[in-house]
């Protein structure tokens, strides 16, 4: 019973925060002013010469960021190697 | 995971060739079209699944070389972080290719043009690394996956498929 | 209300995931409800990030270039998509594991601390 009412009030407590904050964000489709995109969108097709923005985010403005990524997928991968691995277990 | 039958076999062996030169378009033109690596490393990972699914795993476990695709992984790892530290006199990351001239070095014009495959710098040489990385990467993980289901099974167990 | 449609699909899709982590007892269920809350966040991003009318952020044969999306959510989205593929893969490796040693999915009968 205990157990139940504290399930609720975590409960209350997450949906009244997602609420409140969902409630508070801006219109959809109108995310005002965003120099640093804007800044992306402008220049880098004369500092970076890359057609596709998005890309040249993800591998140049902010590499170091999909370092990080390619270094999870190889650690999933390793996990998941030694997971499956022969002869483990039993 | 038993073999289709024939006429899934066939059409498998027609679109396996389609989708791995979609894949590495989508990973050769990663600059320039909606794209990437990582889309088009998933691509050319899908074609695994087909074959897998197509062929069942007696013929496709001797089929894939594990070792290679381990090498793929790591190659496209050391790679991408090779071309990071390249840079590394300016910054880490430092596209040092971009408008130079040369590999991967012609301007594109300003505003809307129509692709210049020539371009961008270490970005495309990124997308190249990444995908390559993530071909193996993605089917490592759906063949040792697939080793695991069969881990269930008896081993003295034979594989019979609908026709053969 | 009607224009912020997106909006309560993201918080739809949240309490969603949500639920199925709370309330289901299959582990593969479990699996499919972080799945959920990851597309969830995914599409919080996105949203995030549209501008009305906005074309993609890619000028190859554009056409007549008027305002385009917000570039930086879709690449960090690009960045969530790889990592949530990746602790997914993982998280049905350990199921399929824990399978193998318990032969039941559900997580009231996974209690024991068996080696």
């Amino acid at each position: 019973m205990k157990r139940q009412v504290l399930f609720l009030v975590a409960l209350i407590i997450v949906v009244g925060t997602l609420w409140g904050g969902l409630s508070r964000i801006h219109q959809f489709g109108d995310p005002g002013a965003a120099p640093m995109d804007d800044y992306y969108l402008h220049n880098a097709q004369a500092e970076r010469s890359a057609n596709n923005i998005v890309t040249s985010i993800v591998f140049d403005y902010r590499g170091f960021d999909t370092l990080g990524e390619a270094a999870v997928l190889f650690t999933a991968v390793c996990s998941v190697l030694v997971v499956f691995r022969k002869g483990g277990h039993n | 995971m038993y073999s289709l039958s024939v006429i899934v076999r066939t059409i498998c062996d027609v679109f396996a060739w389609f989708l791995a030169v979609f894949g590495v378009y989508v990973i050769i033109h990663g600059h320039l079209t909606p794209g990437g690596g990582f889309q088009g490393g998933a691509v050319v990972a899908t074609l695994f699944a087909f074959l897998l699914v197509a062929y069942g795993g007696k013929k496709f476990i001797p089929f894939y070389k594990s070792n290679l695709f381990s090498w793929f992984e790591t190659v496209g790892l050391l790679l991408f972080i090779g071309t990071g530290l390249v840079g590394l006199g300016t910054t880490f990351f430092y596209n040092f290719l971009a408008g130079q001239g040369g590999l991967f070095g012609s301007t594109v014009p300003i505003g809307p043009n129509s692709g210049v495959l020539n371009s961008s710098g270490t970005i495309a040489l990124m997308n190249m690394a990444v995908g390559v990385e993530v071909i193996g990467g993605l089917s490592l993980i759906l063949y040792y996956m697939f080793k695991g289901i069969r881990l269930y099974e008896e081993s003295g167990s034979e594989e019979t498929g609908h026709d053969r | 209300m009607i224009g912020n449609l997106p909006y309560l699909v993201v918080g739809i899709i949240f309490l969603l995931g949500l639920y199925a982590v709370l309330f289901e007892k299959n582990l593969i269920k479990i699996a499919i409800g972080v799945s959920l809350i990851e597309a969830s966040a995914n599409l919080l991003l996105i949203v995030l990030g549209y501008r009305t009318g906005g074309s993609i952020p890619v000028f190859t044969l554009a056409g007549k270039v008027g305002k385009m999306v917000l570039p930086v959510p879709q690449a960090l989205t690009l960045t969530a998509i790889v990592i949530g593929l990746a602790t997914s893969a993982l998280m049905l490796s350990l199921i399929m594991m824990l399978y193998k040693h318990y032969g039941t999915l559900d997580v009231r009968e996974i209690r024991r601390l068996r080696g």
